[in-house]
């Protein structure tokens, strides 16, 4: 494996992912994560230049929808997807910044 | 010697377009609905749902774009920025990072001692946060996702403005220009507009920027204008205390007229960005644009131009009344019914502007109809009701938006044009104020103001006044 993930690495990207992992599953998450670069590193091998980078791979564009409410009041239908509901609002952990 | 210092300002500004629908989806964006009332699964973040660009967001962002001088990128796309937060429930949320809608703009800016252009960034496009509410009682978090989705444009300028007076005098102009456009009612106090502030400060002379710190919730223009004044003290006391200003984001409280951090750099979040796969590009055709240029309404210099033209009124008249969008608007509406320009701005110059000075409003907030407005003029000018209840009937007008007519007779100010009656009251005055007569026939005219006033009060403030004048002069000569 030519990618190897740091431990610094590792305890980042849970962070970032929200993630709390064991030792195990940490060393494990290192390995997958070292394979998958390996994998993608593949394409750089091909010859890119002059080639416009891509960010979509279908070939439409402006795909657009007119200013009109369409949408009716579903709000009892929408909270059964909350965790936890009060005063018709999503109830979560408390969260401040 | 002291040191001299200059402070560097460039703003981000947040404007809440005006459309009927969400960003991505066809929820409603009207305020004040029970919470997430205008919610679908694409505003929820519900997995599997698909947002589609709201074409009058993409049309409103090029407008303001063109209105302030930039360059259209005609080949633009979304971005995902990926963060954590409640109040977004994709923990991401669609922006622009790469190819943002407008680039390479400007705003022109005058103040008392120069005129300056202040340049625009970038302009782009992006969704509104849910509203989070901490409840205390239960120690959980709660939220709405009604704002969820809701369009903005972020438009960041460069670090051109070095005072408070110029950041205000800029955001009032780029108001003005996006309130015309018709793209945003930019409120501050109710959040349709909101400015962060960067700033830092520097020597004088010195060529690199200081580091700067980011402000954020201010909710006024007093506000902005206090933070920064703060913000640059704050800088420049801990730079002759010999030590560095930290790179962070800080929370202006406006109570307490002082700021403290909420995050810095070091744990600056890494937003991750990526194109954001669910949303096709746009390729804005010569077509599209031209569209949009040909339907640019009316700006504030081709109104006040068409003004001069159009109505025979001062140009200070029409420098207020063009301040703002709204005002323009009730104005040009009234004098199409009443046809009577100036007496319209008078009332607008001096009445509203005085009660909404009182009540701290701003043009957009008045409530009043340019029907009712014609309504009150014309019963003036019928000599309906005299001056002084005119005002009082303006009063309601401005605060509850009364039928002028239905109000008069309701309330019985109707003057009263029953000459017979007048002449009796009259006479009765006369006859009961002997000392103000004899004070009058011997020479002191203004004794007959009390004389007047008696019957004003008599005939409960319903009487002509020129009337009351002339009859009270008829009277008094019968007594010489």
């Amino acid at each position: 494996m030519k990618n190897i993930i740091s431990d610094e690495t590792m305890e980042y990207v849970g962070i970032l992912a929200k993630l709390e992992l064991s030792p195990e599953e940490k060393e494990h998450a290192k390995q997958d994560m070292g394979r998958m670069l390996d994998y993608i590193e593949k394409l750089n091998e091909l010859d890119t230049t002059g080639v416009e980078p891509m960010s979509h791979v279908f070939p439409v564009v402006n795909v657009f929808r007119e200013d009109v409410v369409c949408n009716t009041d579903k709000t009892e239908e929408i909270l059964k997807n909350a965790p936890g509901v009060k005063n018709g609002m999503f109830k979560v952990p408390r969260t401040v910044e | 010697m002291a040191k001299v210092y200059e402070t560097v300002i460039g703003l981000e500004v947040h404007v809440e377009l005006a459309t009927k629908t969400k960003i991505f989806c066809a929820c409603s964006t009207e305020f004040g609905g029970s919470p997430n009332s205008h919610t679908c699964p694409v505003c929820t973040g519900m997995p599997g749902s698909l947002p589609v660009l709201n074409k009058k967001v993409l049309e409103y962002a090029i407008a303001v774009g063109l209105a302030t001088n930039c360059d259209i990128t005609r080949y633009s796309k979304f971005d995902r920025k990926n963060y954590f937060y409640p109040d977004n429930p994709q923990n991401y949320q669609i922006s622009q990072l790469y190819l943002p809608i407008c680039r390479d703009g400007f705003v022109e800016i005058e103040t008392e001692n120069t005129s300056k252009k202040i340049r625009i960034h970038e302009i782009h496009m992006e969704e509104d946060a849910g509203k989070l509410i901490h409840d205390e009682w239960e120690n959980c978090s709660l939220v709405d996702y009604n704002r969820s989705g809701v369009p903005l444009i972020e438009i960041v300028s460069e670090p051109d403005m070095s005072s408070a007076e110029e950041v205000i005098t800029y955001l009032e102009k780029l108001r003005l220009i996006i309130q015309y456009l018709g793209a945003s009612d930019c409120k501050l106090q109710e959040g349709s507009m909101r400015a962060d502030v960067n700033l830092s400060v520097r020597e004088v002379g010195a060529k690199e920027f200081g580091t700067r710190t980011e402000m954020k919730n201010l909710n006024s223009f007093k506000a902005i204008a206090r933070a920064i004044e703060a913000e640059r003290a704050r800088q420049i006391e801990l730079l002759e205390e010999g030590k560095e200003v930290i790179q962070e984001t800080r929370r202006w409280d406006d109570n307490k007229e002082y700021s403290y951090a909420m995050r810095s750099k070091e744990d600056a979040m890494d937003y991750r960005y990526f194109p954001e796969p669910d949303l096709v590009p746009m390729m804005i055709s010569e077509e599209l644009l031209n569209d949009i240029k040909a339907n640019q309404p009316e700006l504030r210099t081709e109104k006040q131009k068409r003004y001069k033209e159009e109505f025979d009124i001062p140009e200070y008249d029409i420098d207020i009344l063009t301040s703002s969008k709204h005002l323009a608007d009730l104005f040009e509406e009234t004098v199409a019914i009443c046809k009577a320009p100036k007496k319209v701005s008078n009332w607008l110059m001096v009445e509203t502007l005085r009660l909404m000075k009182e009540e701290e409003m701003e043009a957009e907030d008045l409530k009043f109809s340019a029907e009712n407005l014609a309504k009150l003029i014309s019963l003036t000018d019928e000599k309906a009701i005299n001056s002084t209840v005119a005002k009082e009937v303006f009063q309601e007008l401005f605060h509850h938006n009364i039928d002028p007519v239905v109000y008069v007779d309701e309330k019985g100010l109707r003057t009263v044009n029953d000459e017979g009656e007048l002449r009796r009251v009259i006479e009765q005055i006369v006859n009961d104020n002997p000392k103000s007569v004899e004070d009058y026939l011997g020479g002191k005219e203004k004794a007959i103001g009390f004389l007047v006033g008696q019957t004003m009060k008599q005939m409960k403030g319903k009487a002509n006044p020129d009337l009351i004048n002339q009859f009270l002069k008829e009277e008094l000569l019968k007594k010489a």
